[in-house]
């Protein structure tokens, strides 16, 4: 449409061209977008289909009978090894773990990222250093020792040693996120409430904090789905009754007793998913600025 | 009193995390660097013994698999996932009009765990009722694809799965840079009749190097720490061929009780990352002092 007022003698063979370019650019777009969402849609609708329609048909097909029976067996009744209890109490170790590993760790990175932002003192750029180098190792270079340190917490296959371990390796990443974004806030502002006699907690409480709630929902967001989707620190320190849902996810699609359900593969891996996904779906801006923030400092 | 506590409270609000990283990252570094130089076996055993274990980690055809895996899926998913992150960004940026509803489509993978990515592949990529049933039954008869069990291309179904999942991101960040750059400039070139590839390759994506950086460094570091989506896709297997540093480093330590052969390759794969991460961030922390 802008074509015309870019050219507007408009040599007709130019702009046949111009559109013919335009209708291929979409064309190539929509192949793409295909391309993501086609696993998406061979999930969803393996998980609606019977094992019967499963081998007889086509991966591509829409299922010609709906049935939920995959998703029943999935949330409770498919096994994760000897138990056969499906998904659900998977999915609740999940929530129960995340929600407060999520919170306590958001929690300290603002506090922290105030201090290193707003109260510099000798040595807090050094410790901020030491912090994002940490968000760099190879998590395999501290399982080792961290199960035992568990071990002797009493704290081993438990849901709050899985707490523990997730706020300790979060807290670099939160406290990037508040640091970051705390130095945007004009250092007068605190010298001004100083001076009026307002200190560390109260300027964080009345200036800061009412401040806060854009990169709040980012850091949640962030932590939110690092912690829901993790898996190794999940296989590592948990045991049967313990583990978040994606080790149970896990455990069903590669359990090797009986038959391969592969519908009910596909709901419990949809289950699994679901929740980033909706994180996603709700606040995808805040999601996407989590994602580059963590990527591209500063 | 009250006044002297009032100066040290930031010091105590960050004491606990700076305790809390200097022994659970750094400690714990050196506990993993100081095992591996021992005879641990199950237990950990603490007498120094020099490098024994990283002779045995060398000898090991397994992890030799391993580190070569490393490097084919490093190198692939890196250069396709930029590629196509590039493609799309680029494609994209034409003043699309649906262009948000696009971006959510190409994204929402990084949303997903890699446990969901690999199960999902895993289906779609499975011989006998995947993608070569849909080929056969579109008229290919004889389209064989079965990757995912052969243990020489085994590895490329991991490359498969992880660009799905992480290209998106890229084109995000591509995106993101693709906006920075100053119109002025693209239009003054525009307006001397420089061909819109040349605006390109000249202008844009040379202005955009520290974008390519960013980018090269987050998947290295995806590409290292790979763990889950070779677990969930194809377990190693089959037998090793789809081991990777992260895989092998799991097995010994907790299926095999190595514990020192679980050690040091744990820090073969963090020497890597240093290596990759450390001048980076060096750069990086410089510039922010300059």
């Amino acid at each position: 449409m802008t074509d015309f007022s870019i050219n507007p003698t408009g040599r007709k063979q130019g702009r046949f061209g111009q559109i013919a370019l335009r209708w291929s650019l979409y064309l190539i777009l929509c192949l793409f977008a295909l391309y993501y969402l086609m696993p998406l849609f061979v999930m969803l609708t393996t998980s609606l289909k019977s094992l019967e329609e499963i081998r007889t048909g086509s991966l591509l097909s829409l299922p010609r009978n709906i049935t939920f029976e995959a998703w029943s067996t999935a949330w409770s009744k498919a096994c994760t090894g000897i138990q056969c209890e499906g998904l659900r109490p998977y999915f609740w170790n999940s929530i129960l773990l995340s929600i407060p590993a999520v919170a306590i760790s958001t929690l300290i990175g603002a506090l922290n990222g105030y201090v290193i932002a707003q109260w510099k003192f000798k040595g807090s750029n050094l410790i901020f250093s030491l912090m994002l180098f940490g968000c760099f190792i190879p998590f395999q270079v501290v399982l080792l020792p961290m199960a035992r340190v568990l071990g002797i917490l009493d704290l081993a296959g438990t849901i709050p040693g899985l707490i523990f371990v997730h706020v300790v390796y979060g807290i670099g990443f939160t406290t990037l996120f508040f640091r970051n974004y705390y130095v945007t806030i004009p250092q007068e502002l605190v010298k001004a409430a100083k001076v009026d006699g307002a200190g560390f907690v109260r300027i964080f409480w009345s200036i800061f904090l009412p401040l806060s709630l854009p990169i709040v929902v980012v850091t949640v967001i962030w932590q939110f789905t690092q912690i829901w989707n993790d898996f190794l620190f999940g296989v590592s320190f948990s045991q049967a009754g313990t583990q978040p849902v994606t080790v149970a996810l896990n455990n069903i699609v590669n359990s090797t007793t009986g038959v391969k359900e592969y519908n009910v593969d596909m709901a419990a891996a949809i289950i699994a998913a679901m929740p980033t996904l909706l994180v996603y779906v709700v606040a995808g801006k805040y999601f996407i600025r989590g994602l580059t923030a963590g990527s591209v400092k500063g | 009193m009250t006044k002297w506590f009032e100066k040290q409270i930031p010091k105590i609000v960050l004491a606990p995390s700076f305790i809390a990283i200097l022994l659970f990252v750094y400690g714990f570094i050196v506990w993993t660097g100081w095992v591996s130089l021992t005879r641990s076996r199950l237990l950990p055993k603490y007498d120094i013994v020099g490098f024994i274990q990283y002779d045995r980690l060398f000898d090991s055809p397994r992890w030799d698999t391993a580190m070569s895996n490393l490097f084919i899926f490093g190198v692939l998913f890196i250069v396709i996932s930029m590629l196509l992150g590039l493609l799309i960004a680029i494609l994209l940026d034409q003043k699309i009009r649906v262009e948000g509803v696009l971006r959510t489509i190409y994204l929402y993978p990084m949303a997903l765990s890699l446990i969901v990515t690999g199960t999902a592949w895993k289906w779609i990529l499975n011989p006998g009722l995947g993608i070569q049933s849909v080929m056969n039954d579109w008229g290919f008869e004889n389209f064989k694809f079965d990757w995912l069990i052969n243990p020489d291309y085994a590895i490329y179904t991991v490359v498969i799965a992880g660009v799905w999942q992480a290209s998106g991101f890229v084109m995000a960040l591509f995106l993101a840079g693709l906006r920075s750059v100053d119109d002025e400039v693209i239009k003054a070139a525009r307006v001397d009749g420089i061909p819109t590839t040349r605006i390109y390759t000249a202008i844009i994506l040379p202005s955009m190097a520290p974008i390519f950086l960013s980018a090269f460094i987050v998947l290295a570091h995806l590409a290292i720490k790979s763990f889950d989506l070779v677990i969930a896709l194809t377990g190693g297997g089959p037998g090793y061929a789809t081991d990777l540093p992260a895989t092998y480093m799991y097995a010994l330590a907790f299926s095999r009780g190595d514990i020192g052969q679980a050690a040091s390759s744990a820090m073969v794969m963090m020497m890597v990352v240093f290596a990759i991460v450390v001048p980076y961030l060096y750069s990086e922390l410089r510039a922010k002092n300059d």
